[in-house]
This record gives structure tokens, C-alpha cells and sequence, in this order.
């Protein structure tokens, strides 16, 4: 499914060079739920930033479903994204200014469908993750559980093949952690969904079907 | 879609109340003061009381001749309208009048100021003014310079108070008394080319109206038979002063021009100078630093407003937009913001063009904020919007999705 052929990243400044990926190579199988661990810096949210194409690797291949994408344009790699992707991040990033289900509904604002099939994706989502009642909330009223079951219906409205989670349970407690990691896993086993999660919580990597581990931007496990 | 910016577009508004406010204050004084100006400018310009017949008219203001050392420029005399521009073939008409002038008269002991203007009869018939009792004076009477008079109502109610009819009754203006035949609805001084409060036959003028001289102060209407006639009776009159004769051995050249309504308007006195020339890039150039500086503060605040929601701008690059959907989605927000400033300078154009109205600070011009003003009105509200919105939404569509996240 995810392809990472000896995949590198620097970062340069006037005056130093940070390597903050060395030669990461790895294959995702469609359906597979895979973790990444590794302390902070070591290139974790990195790997996952490439892999969702949100930033460009200076060195290497990817390849998602067999297909080379180092040559897309902005507004190629974009409906890329929003068809192929799905992105769960530590501190939520839900927009403050819109109810729950307009922040549900966002990625399908950037496909062909109605305002009503909209809003039945978004309801629909909502029903998954157990936010029903919350639809008509802004963010603020929310808890961070409940914030983030919210960016979990976000990525999985457009029905992605994967998943990407950098940090998803960083910010809950273990009893919110616990429920945001049994619904990712559901969506795992139910619907096949290819999730890829960075994690410091051992016991969530453990839950998932393989560990990958970094240190100092290469691969050790 | 288009729903959904409007909303977001809201909510930010709602959230930043002080930029709001701030962004709000500077489109809608800068569209209110444009506004106004175009308002000012639509009914000057645009107000065919009381030469009605404008479209079919040209005009003659000005006369210059120029000499290797001297140059002079005045309006012409009424020798010259009647001599040489009332001998051309194609106007059916001519009408002829001097500049207004101004002197004093009393009624009661209190002093009343005055301006008065000599026309010939034709000028009655090229020009339609309203009549709201009497009539013109008529050839006959301007042969016989009889002292006659047409005056502005405002002259009336100022000399005869609330009295209903004043036909037949005299008043008194530098000295001569005249008799009332006719009066009309007032003309805006703007007008100056047919604004006056008393007009009189120019054969009762104190002046020499047979002076040969050319330039005299005084201005011609050339009437056409219809407007397809107008360029010829322009190549007509300027053949014409090709053909005249010098006044005098210390001029070479002569200029003078029948020109529409608009041109002779702006003339500045001057033939080197187009006077429609410089009121444009005036105007222009005003416009230009009116709009430049609320559309540098928006840009600003913009670009502040934006950085802010760069955390927004990166979920929805991850989740699909691509930059040009975002800067398209920006613009949109910024022409919501300016249209609310749009709607918001119209409603204080109409107070204010109201208070100009009601307070007379211009006599007898009665601005209104008609269709056309408020179509500029709109248009600059557009131009703003977008002026002031495609820096800042370029600058926020080359975030880097990660830096966007992390901010």
C-alpha cells in the first residue's frame, strides 16, 4: 500500500545541516495497522508528514498503490490527499469558528457532492466515533476525547484508505486514550482501513500488528 | 462551498470585533467619501437642467489667440457669437449669453446679492427651462431692449417674499429696474453656464455689445438639428476660426473650440492643457491614494488575520484544498468583509448626502445616490476586496503544511 524506498530528509539552515531521516526504508500492507515509536526527534511525525505527502522527502521514492506521486502538482497531490488520506493530529487542529459537523464535513467540501450528502457523511461519521448529539457544538464546548473522536469522524468522512495519526492519544488521558485507540482499531478490522500511528505509549504500539521503531532519524526495529 | 466561506467569514469577523472594526471604519469612510464625490460629480455633470437638448449641443466657452510673445484666452464676445458662429450653416440655432455677474440689490433696506446674465431669445429656445409662471422675453422685446427680466424662484421668494404671482411686477439690479415676464425653476451654481438668478436681454446690457472684439465674456450653445449632425458641426466651427481674420498684427494664431458639454466644462483656459486631461488623472489620482490607503491597512490586517489561522489553512491543505482553492476561499472572505463595508458606506452616503441636501451647503443641487453610484459604489467595493485580498491569500497559499501545523 505505502512504499518508503531509502527515504531521506534534511533540513538546512545557513549554517547547519540536520539530518532528520536517513535511508527508511519500508512497505505498509493494505489493511495493516502499524506504529512508530521512538523518542522525541527522531524523525516520527517526519516519516508521517512524507507518507501523507505533506512534505517532500529529499531523497528517495514513495509510492502509494504503486504509484510514484514525486511528480504531482499542488492541486494534483491535493485531491491525492483528500481521496487516498486521512489525518489524525496530536492537539485535534479543528477549526474553532465551525460547528462540529462543518469541521466533519471539511474534506468533502473539496470533492463534487452536495451540502446534504455532506452533512449525511458527516452524520454519519459522527455516529461511528459516538458524537451523534454533539453535531451542532463548536470545538470549544468539547473535551479533548471528544475533540478528538471529532478529528477521527474528519479523517474517515472521505471513507480514505489510510489513515495517519501522529501522537493521537498524546493528549487524552489513558481512559480517552484507550476509547480514541479502540475506535481506530475498529475501523481497522471493520472497514480494512490502512493506519499508520506515531506513539510514545508503548501500550497502544502494542495493540497494532507491527512496531516500527526510530532513533536518530534510521530505522532500528 | 460558497455557504461555507461565508460562514467561516463570519465567525472571523465575529471573533477579531477590534480589526473588524478597524478594517469596516476604513472601507466604508474611504467608499462613503468616493461615493459622495461620485454622487457630486454624476449630478454635475449628469443633470441636463436645463440644456436638455445636451446631446445635440456644443458649446463655445473660450477664445485664445496666441502671438510670438503674447497670449490671450477669455470667453468670447458677443460680436463675435453673433457675427462669425451664428453665420454657420449647420446649427439651427445659437444661443448666447454672458458669464454671470454679480451685484447687489435691497428690498426692505436689506441687501440681497445678486448674479444677472444678458442672453439673446434664441438662448429660450436652445435651452428648456421650467416656467413656473410667465414666459421668455422675445426677439422683439430683446430688439427693443426692453427691460425685462426672467428670474430663478429663488430670486423671487428672496425680492417678492411669499407673494403668487410676480409677472409684471419690477426689480431692481444694478440700478435698472426691470420687468418680471417669466419665472423659472433655479439652476445649481455648478451649472455655471446657465445658472444666473436674474437673465436679461443682452441688449439692455451696460455694456457694448457691439464691441468687435472678440473675446468679451460671454459663451454660445450651437443647437443641432440631431446628434448624428454634432462632428460636423464641430469641423464646421473649427474651419470657421481657421478662416478669421486676426484681431490684431500681435496675434498669429487663433483657437476655439465647440466642444461637448464635458470638455467645455473642464476647460482650463489654457489650449495647451487638456482640461478634461487633468480632471481625470485629478480625480484618478485621488481615487487612487483614497483606495491605496485602507487597501495597505487591509492588506495588513489580512496578512496578520491569516498567519492566525494558519493552523486552519494546514488541516485543509492535508484534508484537499489546493492553493488555489484557498486563495480563492480568501478573497471570497474579503470581499464578504468589504461588501459588509460596502453596505455600511452606502447607508452613511445617504445620511450624509441627506445632511447635504437639507442643509443647502450647495444651493438648488440636490444630490441623490442614484443606480449609477451606487454600480461604482459596488465596483470599487470589489476592487478593494480583491486589491487587498490577493497579496495576503498568495503569501498564505505558499505555507508549507507542516510550518502551518506546527504554528
Amino acid at each position: 500500500m505505502i512504499s518508503l524506498q531509502n527515504i531521506q530528509k534534511v533540513y538546512r539552515t545557513n549554517t547547519i545541516e540536520t539530518l532528520a531521516l536517513n535511508s527508511i526504508n519500508l512497505n505498509i500492507r493494505k489493511g495493516e495497522f502499524l506504529s512508530i515509536m521512538g523518542p522525541s526527534g527522531c524523525g516520527k511525525s517526519t516519516l508521517l508528514n512524507i507518507m501523507g505527502l505533506l512534505d517532500a522527502p529529499s531523497k528517495g521514492d514513495i509510492k502509494i498503490d504503486d504509484q510514484k506521486l514525486d511528480h504531482l502538482s499542488d492541486k494534483q497531490l491535493a485531491q491525492f490527499r483528500n481521496k487516498k488520506l486521512g489525518f489524525i493530529f496530536q492537539s485535534y487542529h479543528l477549526i474553532n469558528d465551525l460547528i462540529v459537523l462543518d469541521n466533519v464535513s471539511l474534506p468533502l467540501l473539496y470533492r463534487t457532492s452536495s451540502e446534504k450528502e455532506r452533512k449525511q457523511s458527516a452524520t454519519d461519521a459522527l455516529e461511528k466515533v459516538g458524537l451523534s448529539n454533539r453535531v451542532k457544538h463548536f470545538p470549544t464546548q468539547l473535551s479533548g476525547g471528544q475533540k478528538q473522536r471529532v478529528a477521527i469522524a474528519r479523517a474517515v468522512v472521505g471513507r480514505p484508505e489510510i489513515i495517519l495519526a501522529d501522537e493521537p492519544t498524546g493528549n487524552l488521558d489513558s481512559a480517552m486514550g484507550n476509547e480514541v485507540m479502540d475506535i481506530l482499531l475498529h475501523l481497522n478490522k471493520s472497514e480494512g482501513t490502512t493506519i499508520v500511528m506515531v506513539t510514545h505509549d508503548e501500550h497502544m504500539a502494542k495493540k497494532t500488528h507491527r512496531l516500527v521503531r526510530l532513533f536518530d532519524g534510521s530505522q532500528v526495529q | 462551498m460558497l455557504k461555507n466561506y461565508f460562514k467561516i467569514a463570519i465567525a472571523v469577523l465575529r471573533r477579531r470585533k477590534f480589526f473588524t472594526v478597524i478594517s469596516l471604519f476604513g472601507i466604508s469612510f474611504t467608499l462613503t467619501i468616493l461615493m459622495v464625490l461620485t454622487a457630486f460629480i454624476n449630478k454635475v455633470v449628469g443633470d441636463d437642467y436645463p440644456d436638455k437638448k445636451r446631446d445635440r449641443s456644443l458649446y463655445i466657452t473660450r477664445l485664445e489667440e496666441d502671438g510670438p510673445t503674447n497670449m490671450s484666452s477669455a470667453g468670447p464676445s458677443f460680436y463675435f457669437l453673433n457675427h462669425y458662429a451664428a453665420g454657420l450653416k449647420i446649427p439651427v440655432k445659437i444661443a448666447i449669453s454672458s458669464n454671470f455677474n454679480g451685484t447687489n440689490t435691497y428690498v426692505n433696506n436689506k441687501k440681497i446679492a445678486v448674479n444677472y446674465k444678458y442672453t439673446n431669445a434664441d438662448y429660450w429656445d436652445v435651452l428648456e427651462y421650467d416656467f413656473t409662471e410667465g414666459k421668455a422675453f422675445s426677439k422683439q422685446q430683446v430688439e427693443n431692449a426692453e427691460k425685462v427680466a426672467v428670474i430663478s424662484t429663488d430670486m423671487k421668494n428672496a425680492y417678492f417674499g411669499d407673494e403668487s404671482s410676480v409677472v409684471g411686477r419690477y426689480i431692481e439690479a444694478d440700478n435698472v429696474k426691470y420687468r418680471v415676464c417669466g419665472v423659472v425653476k433655479n439652476v445649481p451654481i455648478t451649472s455655471y453656464m446657465t445658472y444666473s438668478d436674474i437673465y436679461l436681454p443682452y441688449t439692455v446690457s451696460k455694456m457694448d455689445y457691439n464691441y468687435k472684439g472678440y473675446r468679451g465674456g460671454y459663451m454660445g450653445i450651437l443647437l443641432a438639428n440631431s446628434k448624428s449632425d454634432l462632428s460636423k458641426m464641430h469641423d464646421e466651427y473649427e474651419q470657421m476660426i481657421q478662416k478669421i481674420p486676426m484681431e490684431s498684427k500681435e496675434f498669429n494664431r487663433m483657437y476655439s473650440h465647440a466642444d461637448t458639454y464635458i470638455t467645455s466644462y473642464v476647460d482650463t483656459g489654457n489650449e495647451k492643457q487638456s482640461g478634461v486631461l487633468i480632471v481625470l488623472t485629478v480625480i484618478g489620482v485621488f481615487a487612487f491614494i483614497l483606495m491605496l490607503l485602507p487597501t495597505l491597512n487591509l492588506v495588513n490586517i489580512n496578512i496578520t488575520r491569516i498567519m492566525e489561522r494558519s493552523s486552519e489553512i494546514g488541516v485543509r491543505k492535508a484534508f484537499g484544498a489546493s492553493s488555489k482553492i484557498l486563495v480563492y476561499q480568501f478573497i471570497v472572505e474579503n470581499l464578504i468583509l468589504t461588501l459588509l463595508g460596502g453596505l455600511i458606506g452606502t447607508i452613511l452616503s445617504i445620511a450624509i448626502i441627506k445632511f447635504i441636501n437639507s442643509e443647502n451647503l450647495i444651493p438648488n443641487l440636490e444630490l441623490s445616490l442614484n443606480l449609477t453610484v451606487l454600480f461604482i459604489g459596488l465596483i470599487i467595493c470589489l476592487v478593494f476586496g480583491f486589491l487587498s485580498g490577493v497579496y495576503p491569500a498568495w503569501r498564505m497559499s505558499k505555507l508549507n503544511v507542516v510550518t502551518a501545523l506546527k504554528a
